[in-house]
């Protein structure tokens, strides 16, 4: 599987990347074989990272979407060569994280949660040595940063202290900085955790202008709407493991149900209440599941469900304290994997 | 500024909202069809980041060059002039220097500027070599993790390491050599230092490895001391090996408190001063050459394996 089309890209020299369209029989990007990540700490082991299988080929924008603490910036770690993982193997762009870290690295930019951006440095001067770190002389350097400065609309800041930046500002500047080499795969660790809605519409517009263009990115997200807004193909990630993974229509009829209905008592919901409602075994009713002082039913069919739920809680002289009725999305294929609500 | 794309237009449905700040399109788009592609040698990627730690110093020249002076000017100026001037100013003289093996015409007495100059050259070397590498990494290591930066960067992490202890032994070595001017223009009159270089390569290989081996110990204290607890590097390390480093007297003067002369040995600062004063002020006796050699470079080899070794542990979880 080791891909003829990075090699052949890398012989092209500057000639532009085919777009993902025609990728046919195109290289991986990333692939993973239960890949594992145990920590050891001084309370015991705490598992991470617990198999996880990966197949991202080259000119997919993937998502890993999971709540904090998933394992997904583990994963990213272990993909970008600074965590060690503890088990399983890891390939990007063919070539295998433990036994190639450097070559891993010079295919790979990296956006990282947190602000690494150096801080004794200015904008361009980021630009400039990140370049420089990867093989361009001075002058070249030079060039490469202005021109991401001018892409990444940070001309007025060029002079500017790295610590000065607004929190968009120093975003894009990551993803420019991760750009200067033209990485076969980007990361993005969290892109757009803590900024405002107009900045992460922003970067989400930056995200699919180099999809287009045919760069593959793995990117990671607790937000539900950003991994469906952006990405091709997503794996939900919870306890450090995949649970399902598809395109997101894929994943919406994967669950085999499209609404949520969940009805929220005053008290703990006995037993045998949700059977007595009949819901069960319903033509266009999925799952009926009692979850303490709720009910929830996953269904293709949702007229009446709702009714039925208040009418059977009154008959157990159960008051109902709250109602929700979700439409079909990433959040109720969560509910429907995890059987627990989306923890951000 | 550079002149971007006409032939490459980003497929429609690009999802522009026209924002002025962000200017996605076909600027960016650009980006990727024209990049340069990368050829990054292991010498490369050192010299850059060596590079970049020029760029910062030089920024940071006034503070840079404070932390260098401050320390030997005052030091200079009080035990050279100050204490000279109000009376209290004290020789090496008699037994010290005689036991010590000096001779000839300025065998009668060894002012203590002389004492002092090598001495305060290797306390630079430490300061120095400590401020430029323990210091920086406690704020890499640090919640943001700024190091990730540095260690995405196609070189083994080791590497890395290694970088951080040649550009700390730099400015050692740069510290160190401010204290001859120092020296040779601040002092009483008749108190200026009998300062005689007798091989001049000699001193540079001093120079060279006890700054390699302060910024390797700046490695290693940066990577095992927990950020919380810096403090206790001045406490416990920069304080005892500089009071107890023979920079303030001869290591041979030492043999009236045997005991004392024998514990310090294992303080790497009295080779660093025993050495320079060894090429320096060869007035004064000083340990054997070969012992003090023997400790720089060894120091060297042993602190530079346990700070890579332990730096690399750090960045990669």
């Amino acid at each position: 599987m080791t891909d003829s089309a990075t090699q052949a890209r890398q012989a092209a020299g500057m000639a532009p990347r085919e777009v993902p369209g025609a990728a046919s029989g195109a290289g991986t990007a990333i692939r993973t074989e239960d890949l594992r990540k145990t920590y050891k700490t001084s309370r015991g082991d705490v598992p991470a990272v617990r198999g996880i299988d990966l197949n991202v080929p080259s000119g997919e924008l993937f998502g890993l979407l999971g709540p904090n603490g998933a394992g997904k910036s583990t994963t990213i770690g272990m993909l970008t060569t600074l965590v060690l993982p503890t088990g399983g193997r890891a390939w990007v762009g063919g070539i295998d994280v433990v036994a190639d870290p450097v070559g891993v690295k010079r295919r790979i930019g990296v956006v990282t949660q947190n602000n690494t951006l150096d801080m004794q440095l200015t904008v361009t001067e980021n630009l400039e040595f990140r370049s420089r770190f990867f093989g361009l002389g001075p002058r070249e350097a030079a060039r490469r940063a202005a021109q991401l400065i001018d892409a990444f609309g940070l001309g007025d800041r060029r002079k500017a202290m790295a610590t000065d930046l607004s929190g968009g500002q120093a975003r894009r500047l990551l993803i420019a900085r991760a750009l200067v080499h033209r990485p076969e795969v980007l990361f993005l660790d969290e892109p757009t955790a803590g900024l405002d809605p107009q900045t992460r519409v922003n970067l989400w517009d930056i995200l699919r202008v180099l999809h287009d263009q045919g760069q593959s990115i793995l990117l990671t997200t607790h937000y539900m709407e950003e991994a469906e807004a952006l990405c091709d193909r997503i794996a939900v990630v919870d306890h450090g493991e995949v649970l399902a993974s598809g395109t997101v229509d894929e994943l919406k009829e994967g669950t085999g149900a499209d609404t949520v209905i969940t009805v929220r008592y005053e008290g703990a919901v006995p037993d045998g209440l949700a059977a007595g409602t009949g819901l069960e075994g319903r033509p266009g009713v999925g799952k009926v599941e009692t979850d303490h002082d709720r009910i929830r039913v996953f269904a293709s069919e949702a007229d009446g469900v709702l009714g039925e739920l208040v009418a059977a809680g009154a008959r157990a002289g159960l008051t109902v304290r709250d109602a929700a009725q979700l439409k079909p999305s990433l959040e109720t294929v969560f509910l429907n994997l995890t059987g627990r609500e989306y923890r951000e | 500024m550079t002149s971007t794309t006409s032939t490459l237009t980003p497929p429609d449905g690009a999802g522009r909202t026209g924002q002025g700040e962000a200017a996605a399109g076909p600027d960016i788009a650009a980006l990727i069809a024209e990049a340069p592609v990368p050829q990054p040698t292991l010498a490369k990627t050192f010299g850059a980041m060596m590079a970049r730690e020029f760029r910062v110093l030089r920024r940071n020249s006034i503070s840079t060059f404070m932390r260098a002076v401050m320390q030997p000017l005052l030091f200079v100026f009080v035990f050279t002039y100050v204490m000279p001037k109000i009376g209290g100013g004290f020789m090496f003289g008699g037994a010290g220097a005689a036991a010590a093996g000096a001779r000839g015409a300025s065998a009668g007495a060894v002012n203590f500027a002389t004492i002092l100059v090598p001495g305060l050259m290797a306390s630079m070397l430490l300061m120095q070599g400590i401020m430029a590498v323990t210091f920086p990494l406690v704020m890499e290591f640090s919640w943001q993790r700024t190091i990730e930066d540095r260690a995405l960067a196609p070189v083994p992490i080791h590497v890395l390491g290694v970088q951080k202890i040649s550009a700390g032994a730099v400015q050692s070595f740069l510290g160190a050599l401010i204290v001859f001017p120092i020296v040779l223009v601040v002092h009483a009159a008749g108190q200026a230092p009998h300062v005689h270089v007798t091989n001049w390569a000699l001193l540079v290989l001093i120079l060279a490895t006890a700054s390699l081996l302060t910024s390797a110990l700046g490695l290693l204290l940066g990577t095992v001391m927990d950020p919380r607890k810096m403090q206790m590097v001045f406490a416990a390390i920069l304080l005892p090996a500089t009071m107890l480093g023979c920079v303030y007297y001869p290591w041979s003067a030492m043999h009236q408190i045997r005991w004392l002369q024998m514990l310090i040995l294992i303080n790497p600062m009295v080779y660093m001063s025993e050495g320079l004063r060894a090429v320096l002020t060869p007035g004064v006796g000083h340990m054997p050459m070969w012992a003090i050699l023997t400790v720089l470079i060894g120091g060297t080899a042993l602190f530079g394996y346990l700070g890579t070794r332990t730096f690399t542990r750090r960045v990669l979880n």
